[in-house]
């Protein structure tokens, strides 16, 4: 009997599994969870520490992927780097969607005047170029970890917003939410028991793409020297340093920006594959196509 | 038991120039107590936004409900919710009337735990009496309402409909969804239980073959009012308005 009642999740499973490009995205951000927990431990050097007579080293044994112009290593400051990728990534989309599917609720279930107001909400913040907001109001709170996190967060939390509202719209209409209420349960247990289940799936595609987009970001708000400080290794600020030295030493911008691409690629992968194996139509008629 | 006087529900659409479309357009019946009211009429004629007025379940843009001696229209949103289990609705498609994350047993232990009269134990007893009484099986409970057919989720929606052991039951085209054969089962079921129960229904359908065979009395609807209403009888041995003797004609049964 518990395998029948587990059967969604195993058709789910099934599903993905046949989806190369999802495993590999998968497995890649896998990698990515144990190098952040396990930077110190993987780390040939520290990478905080600078060593003037190995300045711009060429990759070698030693330092495999060379060294920047203050002789730091720069395979493990990407290692360390991914942690501050990761954790923007993490902490944003927790918070932002958080925000988002909770307003959703309330627009997609009260409709009327609080739906309206937050839908105006959304366009209006929709209306910006959303990496210039964020680097707007960087600007204004000044540079530093946190201040990436409102930076951004402040610009991501609409899409999740909209999303939860069109999901429960069309969760709203269906019988069993009639019937829940001709029970005489409250709003509450029925957005709680009925509603919410039924409706949040799509929000975990679109946070799981939604994280690379946030590290994008991160990455572009680093470049511009917004992000967090330096000494901490951060793969936008690796590729503003590396500039400079892009003909001497193209391996400053290299790596980090290696890193950023395949990190944002596995996510990207990861979260295309969620979506197609929870919504079995959708792919079908991709292949038709 | 049940009585409706001059309801109507107009819906608007349109932000500068408001459109209206009179689904229902002062209806007026009353029903009594162990009846069943059919309630016929072509698909968009609004017998279901009737069935919805009804419950509440919509507001209406006037008219009265009087269930019971209570004025449901005057209720507040506390005493309505009070009101609520002992007038049930089933609807239309019964594979959407269910949870789909909800096991069948959960689903049907839902309006007893909301009622709260009755312990863990006790619901566990109720539901396996109820999944008797409506021919399911007690190992469905575990299952989930994908995994069912129509005809069982329908048996399920009455199951949990009988919990609460409602004094009034719209029945929203119960059967139109079903094949042939299990349309049967389920309207001989609901019959049954009827009797049994004791239970006042508004039976709403198309279909004036499973109307007659359901109800005491018959109300004919067209275009958001009633135009004819009498015994079941009266209205296909000696019916009146135009708009029934079309209905009744064999041409119009496409």
């Amino acid at each position: 009997m518990k395998q029948r009642s587990d059967s969604r999740f195993i058709s789910f499973v099934a599903q993905f599994k046949q989806n190369r490009a999802a495993l590999a995205g998968a497995t890649i951000v896998l990698l990515l969870v144990f190098v952040t927990l396990f930077a110190p431990q993987l780390s040939p050097h520290d990478p905080i520490k600078a060593c003037l007579d190995e300045r711009l080293t060429a990759p070698c044994m030693e330092y495999p992927f060379g060294t920047d112009q203050l002789g730091r290593c720069i395979f493990s400051r990407v290692l360390y780097g991914s942690r501050v990728s990761l954790s923007v990534g993490l902490i944003v989309v927790g918070i932002a969607a958080t925000i988002g599917v909770v307003l959703g609720i309330i627009s997609g279930y009260c409709g009327g005047v609080p739906d309206e107001i937050i839908m105006r909400l959304v366009d209006a913040m929709l209306a910006f170029p959303s990496l210039f907001l964020a680097l707007a109001i960087a600007g204004i709170l000044g540079a530093g970890f946190i201040n990436v996190i409102l930076a951004i967060t402040v610009v991501e939390w609409t899409r999740y917003a909209r999303v939860m509202r069109g999901s429960i719209l069309s969760v709203k209409e269906n019988y069993y939410v009639e019937a829940a209420k001709s029970l005489g349960a409250s709003d509450f247990y029925i957005v709680t028991r009925h509603i919410v289940p039924n409706a949040i799936t799509p929000i975990i595609v679109v946070a799981t793409l939604g994280i690379a987009t946030v590290i994008l970001a991160a990455a572009s708000l680093g470049f511009l020297g917004f992000g967090v400080q330096p000494p901490t290794p951060e793969w936008g600020m690796m590729l503003n340093d590396g500039r400079l030295f892009m003909r001497r030493a193209p391996w400053l911008m290299i790596f980090p920006g290696l890193a950023i691409m395949i990190t944002i690629l596995a996510f990207n992968l990861l979260g295309d594959g969620l979506r197609d194996a929870w919504d079995p139509r959708l792919r079908e008629r991709r292949r038709e196509r | 038991m049940l009585e409706i006087a001059n309801l109507r529900k107009y819906f608007s659409s349109g932000l500068l120039w408001k459109q209206s479309v009179k689904a229902v357009d002062g209806v007026s019946f009353h029903i009594e107590r162990g009846e069943t009211l059919g309630l016929v009429g072509e698909s968009g004629c609004g017998k279901t936004t009737v069935g919805r007025l009804l419950l509440r379940l919509i507001e209406p843009t006037e008219g009265k409900i009087i269930f019971d001696d209570i004025d449901v229209l005057q209720l507040k949103k506390n005493e309505l919710r009070k009101l609520r289990p002992r007038m049930q609705m089933i609807f239309q498609d019964p594979d959407a009337s269910l949870n789909p994350r909800m096991k069948i047993g959960d689903s049907i232990a839902e309006p007893l735990k909301l009622q709260g009269h009755l312990n863990s134990g006790g619901i566990k007893v109720k539901v396996l009496d109820l999944i008797e009484t409506v021919g399911l099986n007690p190992e469905h409970r575990n299952r989930y309402p994908y995994q069912l057919s129509g005809g069982q989720n329908q048996r399920v929606v009455l199951a949990r409909v009988l919990a609460l052991n409602p004094d009034f039951i719209v029945a929203d085209e119960p059967t139109s969804s079903l094949d042939v054969s299990i349309q049967a089962q389920i309207l001989n079921l609901m019959k049954d239980l009827k009797r049994e129960m004791h239970l006042t229904i508004l039976f709403i359908s198309h279909d004036l073959e499973v109307v007659r065979h359901m109800s005491d009395r018959i109300a004919v609807m067209y275009r958001g009012k009633i135009v004819e209403i009498g015994t079941a009888n009266d209205i296909f041995e000696a019916a009146k308005h135009p708009y029934t003797k079309t209905l009744l004609s064999p041409s119009s049964d496409d």
